[in-house]
């Protein structure tokens, strides 16, 4: 082994940093699933009649449904009733000020550099914290709500404002959509909501953190935004979890909805716990994401780095009905060692000169599999549509594969389909080149494949695209040349 | 500066250095000349670290340091500096940025603070002009769609930056036209001092009509087989290399 692959394979060994467990007092409700338990997790939420139907609906729907095999991934089986499917940091559920939090929890977002303490916010993000499957802690409320902007966590909003719930909930994401999305909508737990009334541009960006920390639990959270005529919000979501040797499941919904001339900014920084190095353990994620460009003028960008869990099946897509809408989709995805991903976008065109955009850049490292999978679809009355994908892949080392599968129906003649890929390796020689220069090798890689990202870095707001960069950084392990 | 002691080394299992040793002072100017396959290269990687090359045997005293043991990284901290035969393309990332990064590793090397934004675009406007490198080429991603004679002059604006103690330039001067020949050249000798040293590796006696050396040495089957003043490369190019093999009894 030269030095360079001794210097790599201690790049590759470095930690996860955030796979601690925090010591906070759970409840949780026994292992398994079925009707009783879907009554009981809406009980303990106290909701109306209308989500107990909706949840069982789902349920019964998902119990026909078979687990999707189609990606271009290696899931083991998932014994569904090995899971809890409900766990709360015990205590009150919602605390109205930080002194009645648990000191551990608030250490917790410490650690995690979440910061809780509104004071303490320089950058003007407002926060829903959500751990495990309860929302504890929404910062800024107040500020936002003298706009008329609500932003509370998903539990909240269904007994505050549940018209806005039944008018929206599963419009973007029907729970008959797909496996993953039926189980959601039986047995989701929390998330957050957020509705931006016409005309207002929502004055800071706005945040969800989700931390999984009980052990044997799977996390079913979900996000509905409402943007009204001419309203603007950015939004953005981030995740880590415990290092732990079990796979822990994730199954999220993302729902959009996007009015007239309004613009919706959805980032992701996914930072799930991915697995040691040997592959054991990690976050299965499985997430629909779906936003709908609704109104004329509207306009969708979804941003994701994704750099977590073992597992990723996850497509943030757009359906463009109304005339003249713009979606755009830029992903960095990066998988090390026995990471496997399959992600990608759907473009849906139903309005007449509806605009998409797809940049994906996928990293592969160590023995995993990357795969981006998108599909652009231009139905017959979008008239001067046009979609334009690149697909780029970089390589680090030989053990990992990447793959492209890009899927195109186009029904009308007018539209216009571009599509481009590319696939490059980081070498020896790019490395060696750089140590010449007085620059370590993991220094290097870490320049490289930020260089090759950088184009859809530069699109995530400030704070999460220096904390974009670092990620990708730390996550690099894996041989070279 | 540099003490070379019997130097061994091999690439791929073949061994082509075969116990070489040189010596040089700050201040001087070696040519190293050869036929194709003589080692010079071999040489240029194996003194700055390529681990695609393997050390047998022998020493090198870089400065005090055992230059063998050093990291690539930390060769080029210490002062050593490579100009390549083939400079590699970097997608991406930008000339400002990977010469920032250099510049900034060697300073963290000798404790000084990073270099400020505005102060470093000066030092890069400088140097620019000390060696005549376009402008823009510096705008644009490390060495990307540059043209042979570019990625040289890339190589020398980086040697300006990075104020290397012992330059080794590989070949530089391989697919120049005479015009880039003589920017090249001129920009190697705007560097040179008292205190600095270059060891030009080239097949012909050309470049060294700009760089002019203190010493010629002729490499042959991976040892020194000749070493003298400049007027040696004069001669060979007269004579060509056979001259040298049939001297060595072959």
């Amino acid at each position: 082994m030269g030095d360079q692959d001794k210097l790599l394979n201690e790049v590759t060994q470095r930690e996860y940093q955030y796979g601690f467990v925090s010591d906070i007092e759970t409840e949780t409700i026994s292992k398994g699933l079925n009707e009783d338990v879907i009554r009981l997790i809406s009980s303990k939420k106290k909701e109306p009649k209308f989500m107990l139907d909706y949840r069982l609906k789902a349920y019964r729907y998902w119990q026909k449904m078979d687990m999707p095999k189609w990606a271009h991934l290696n899931i083991p089986e998932i014994d569904f009733q090995d899971i809890i499917y409900y766990a709360a940091p015990k205590s009150t559920p919602k605390y109205e000020s930080l002194d009645e939090v648990d000191p551990e929890l608030l250490a917790t977002f410490d650690k995690l550099g979440i910061p809780l303490q509104e004071q303490k916010q320089l950058t003007g993000v407002a926060v829903d914290a959500v751990i495990d499957s309860v929302s504890v802690k929404t910062t800024f409320k107040e500020t936002l709500s003298e706009k008329g902007i609500i932003f509370c966590s998903f539990s909240e909003a269904v007994q505050e404002h549940p018209d806005l719930i039944q008018k929206y909930l599963g419009k973007a994401v029907p729970y008959t959509d797909n496996y993953f999305a039926a189980l959601n909508s039986a047995v989701f737990s929390d998330g957050s909501f957020c509705y931006i009334p016409k005309g207002v541009r929502c004055p800071m960006e706005l945040s969800t953190y989700f931390r999984i920390n009980a052990s044997n639990t799977g996390q079913f959270e979900r996000t509905l935004i409402v943007a009204e005529d001419d309203s603007y919000v950015s939004y953005l979501e981030g995740c880590t979890a415990p290092q732990r040797d079990e796979n822990q499941l994730h199954a999220a919904i993302v729902e959009i909805i996007v009015e007239k001339g309004a613009e919706v900014k959805y980032s992701t920084v996914q930072n799930w716990y991915p697995g040691d190095k040997n592959g054991v353990g990690g976050i299965y994620n499985f997430v629909t994401k779906r936003g709908i460009c609704k109104g004329d003028r509207s306009k969708l960008l979804w941003n994701q780095v994704e750099t977590g869990s073992a597992i990723t099946w996850k497509y943030p897509s757009c359906i463009l009905i109304g005339d003249d809408t713009v979606a755009e989709f830029n992903s960095v995805a990066l998988t090390n060692n026995y990471q496997q991903a399959d992600t990608g976008t759907k473009m849906i065109h139903i309005g007449k000169n509806s605009k998409s955009t797809i940049v994906s850049k996928g990293i592969s490292a160590g023995k995993s599999s990357n795969a981006y999978r998108g599909l652009v679809k231009v139905g017959k009355n979008a008239s001067n549509s046009r979609n334009f994908s690149q697909c780029d892949s970089l390589l680090l080392g030989n053990q990992c594969g990447a793959h492209t599968f890009p899927y195109v129906e186009v029904a009308n003649n007018t539209a216009i389909v571009e599509h481009e890929a590319t696939t490059s390796k980081i070498g020896e020689d790019q490395i060696f080149y750089c140590n010449q220069r007085g620059i370590s090798t993991e220094d290097a890689i870490g320049m490289i494949v930020n260089g090759y990202a950088k184009e859809v870095i530069n699109k995530l707001p400030m704070e999460f695209a220096v904390e974009a960069q670092r990620l990708l950084e730390i996550s690099l392990e894996g041989s070279v040349g | 500066m540099l003490k070379i002691k019997d130097l061994r080394a091999s690439v791929e299992g073949k061994q082509i250095l075969n116990g070489l040793n040189l010596e040089v002072k700050p201040g001087e100017v070696h040519a190293i000349m050869g036929p194709n396959g003589a080692g010079k290269s071999t040489l240029a990687n194996v003194l700055s670290g390529n681990d695609k090359y393997d050390i047998i045997g022998g020493s090198v005293d870089f400065g005090g340091n055992d230059l063998l043991d050093l990291s690539p990284e930390n060769r080029s901290r210490e002062g050593l500096f490579l100009s390549f035969q083939y400079p590699v393309e970097i997608p991406g990332v930008s000339m400002v940025n990977f010469l920032k990064t250099a510049v900034n590793e060697h300073r963290k090397y000798r404790n000084l603070p990073p270099l400020k934004a505005g102060d470093f675009l000066k030092m890069m406007r400088e140097k620019k002009e000390l060696v005549h490198i376009d402008s823009t080429l510096t705008n644009r991603s490390v060495n990307e769609g540059f043209s042979g004679g570019e990625k040289k002059k890339n190589e020398i604006f980086q040697m300006a930056m990075l104020q290397p103690k012992l330059s080794i330039l590989d070949e530089t001067d391989s697919g120049l036209d005479i015009d880039a020949l003589r920017i090249v050249a001129n920009g190697v000798n705007a560097l040179k001092s008292k205190d600095n040293a270059t060891i030009v590796v080239t097949h012909y006696q050309r470049l060294l009509d700009y760089i002019v050396p203190d010493y010629v040495h002729i490499l042959y089957k991976g040892r020194i087989v000749k070493t003298a003043g400049k007027e040696l490369a004069l001669e060979l190019e007269e004579k060509g290399y056979d001259w040298i093999k049939e001297e060595m009894g072959e």
